[in-house]
């Protein structure tokens, strides 16, 4: 399948985005940011849309809106219990963007197909540079602040207590966040990212018993997920992100049996 | 042991309309042991997070001295609560170490790994250091809170309510190992708390909120009818 030149940009960008998102995702479910995660993955669609309303790369259309996102909401809920009301409020403006966006760019309905639903032809050899860019400032962050992201992410009270800028923690975590829904969304769209931020990193919570076993299940079931889900959809043509979504849910839920049985 | 090493003056603190406390003056010297009382509401959480800097006064000042040598006063805090995930895949000893501090390193140095192993012996949790924190007794969290403070090295220790939900016994364990790590390691103490059996016993003065305003005393000299008139 590496003949084509297409399947070698796919191969590269899963790689990098399975990396991305299965470490961000450790950190996503240790904060209980699923719901925000799903919330900027159709934001990221919206970016896309006014991308190409603006005719520049539904990449940076989607950055551009999910790092605005994600800084209206970090600066709206002060409070844990005002976060979901605001993440919906934010994300209703930005996806009823979108769609005007989308409307005004009068792109055909194939267009909205692949943001919503990725495209694994879609990637050309700029857009693989500009992924794994994007996904090594993610992950080069990440291991710059990797402890008191870990301490604000597992005791946030104990954090706050012991000195940890918990304010501004937060709000780097949610540009990194927004930074790898928009890296993701490139294969398997928009709609789906969220897969890749909380399954794997579920698979690893239930089956992982330190942070480490926890990065390394859940980026090992992210490369797991892209890669099978890549050959499975070379072989058969059905779509990518289909497959992917399949292998992570098949896997999340052996995970919860294993972790069920763990427990008597 | 008389150097200050906290001296807070005319301190004021209010939400809206509302005055918590005013015109508070008083020291923590170094290596002193202090109970900080005071009935449900009357500012005691307050006045702790202003004394470690998580939230800013109306009024006042609150200086920090740090000891000799050292480039700022270090504050051990254990909350009253704490908000872990049932499943949280961190052992005690994990726990513990969130609070190594800072480096570009996500791994511990072998020096770190000696000073959380260090901490855990100190506070009785070698034997248990494997085990999940979220399978761990009340008595045993609690030690955990304990050990991730002192893991900081603190100059003085804040308890805030660190027993209230805890068993006669394991109050007692407790104290007395609070009372054994900060007496040898000459550190300061604030024990925030409603047992007056308890203050009375590891602490030697009191701070009384009380009616916006502070009392202080030695805490021997503190029972229930002595705070006659003001309600604890």
């Amino acid at each position: 399948m590496f003949a084509f030149t297409f399947m070698r940009h796919a191969f590269v960008a899963s790689t990098f985005i399975a990396l991305t998102c299965g470490v961000i995702g450790v950190f996503v479910v240790a904060r209980q940011l699923s719901f925000l995660a799903h919330m900027l993955s159709e934001i990221g669609f919206a970016g896309a849309a006014f991308g190409a309303f603006l005719g520049i790369s539904p990449l940076i259309g989607m950055l551009l809106f999910t790092l605005a996102s994600s800084l209206l909401i970090s600066s709206l809920s002060v409070e844990r219990v005002q976060r979901e009301s605001t993440i919906s409020a934010v994300s209703s403006l930005f996806i009823g963007s979108g769609i005007l966006f989308l409307a005004l760019a009068n792109q055909s309905s194939s267009y909205a197909t692949d943001i919503l639903f990725g495209s694994i032809v879609g990637i050309s050899q700029s857009g693989v540079w500009q992924l794994v860019v994007l996904s090594l400032v993610v992950l080069l962050t990440i291991w710059l602040i990797f402890r008191p992201l870990q301490f604000d992410s597992f005791d946030s009270v104990g954090a706050k207590a012991n000195g940890v800028h918990s304010r501004v923690i937060g709000i780097i975590f949610l540009i990194l966040l927004a930074m790898s829904v928009s890296v993701g969304a490139q294969i398997v769209g928009s709609m789906l990212v969220f897969i890749l931020l909380t399954l794997p990193a579920s698979i690893a919570k239930a089956l992982g018993h330190s942070m480490k076993q926890l990065l390394l299940i859940s980026v090992a079931a992210a490369l797991f997920g892209v890669w099978l889900g890549l050959w499975l959809g070379y072989l058969t043509n059905w779509p990518v992100t289909f497959f992917i979504a399949l292998i992570e849910v098949i896997c999340y839920m052996l995970a919860l049996l294993v972790q069920k049985r763990r427990n008597g | 042991m008389t150097d200050p090493i906290l001296k807070v003056t005319d301190l004021a603190m209010s939400f809206g309309e509302k005055t918590v406390f005013k015109n508070l003056n008083f020291t923590i010297d170094a290596g002193e042991k202090l109970a900080l009382i005071g009935h449900n509401g009357a500012g005691k959480s307050t006045l702790v997070k202003l004394l470690i800097g998580l939230t800013h006064p109306t009024a006042g000042t609150i200086t920090r001295i740090p000891l000799p040598g050292h480039e700022r006063l270090r504050i051990g805090y254990v909350p009253q609560f704490r908000n872990l995930d049932a499943d949280a895949p961190l052992s005690v000893a994990s726990f513990v170490a969130l609070n190594v501090g800072l480096s570009w390193r996500p791994w511990l140095s072998h020096q770190e790994k000696e000073r959380v192993t260090q901490v855990l012996e100190q506070t009785q949790l070698t034997q248990i250091k494997d085990r999940p924190i979220t399978l761990t007794s009340g008595g045993e969290r609690q030690r955990a809170y304990l050990a991730q403070a002192l893991l900081a090295d603190p100059d003085l220790l804040i308890l805030d309510e660190a027993t209230a939900s805890m068993d006669v016994d394991a109050k007692v364990q407790m104290m007395a190992l609070v009372d054994t790590i900060v007496t040898q390691q000459k550190m300061a103490l604030v024990f925030v708390s409603h047992d007056l059996e308890l203050t009375a016993r590891y602490t030697d003065r009191y701070l009384l909120i009380s009616n916006q305003q502070l009392l202080t005393g030695s805490s021997k000299e503190v029972n229930a009818d002595s705070l006659k008139g003001v309600r604890l």
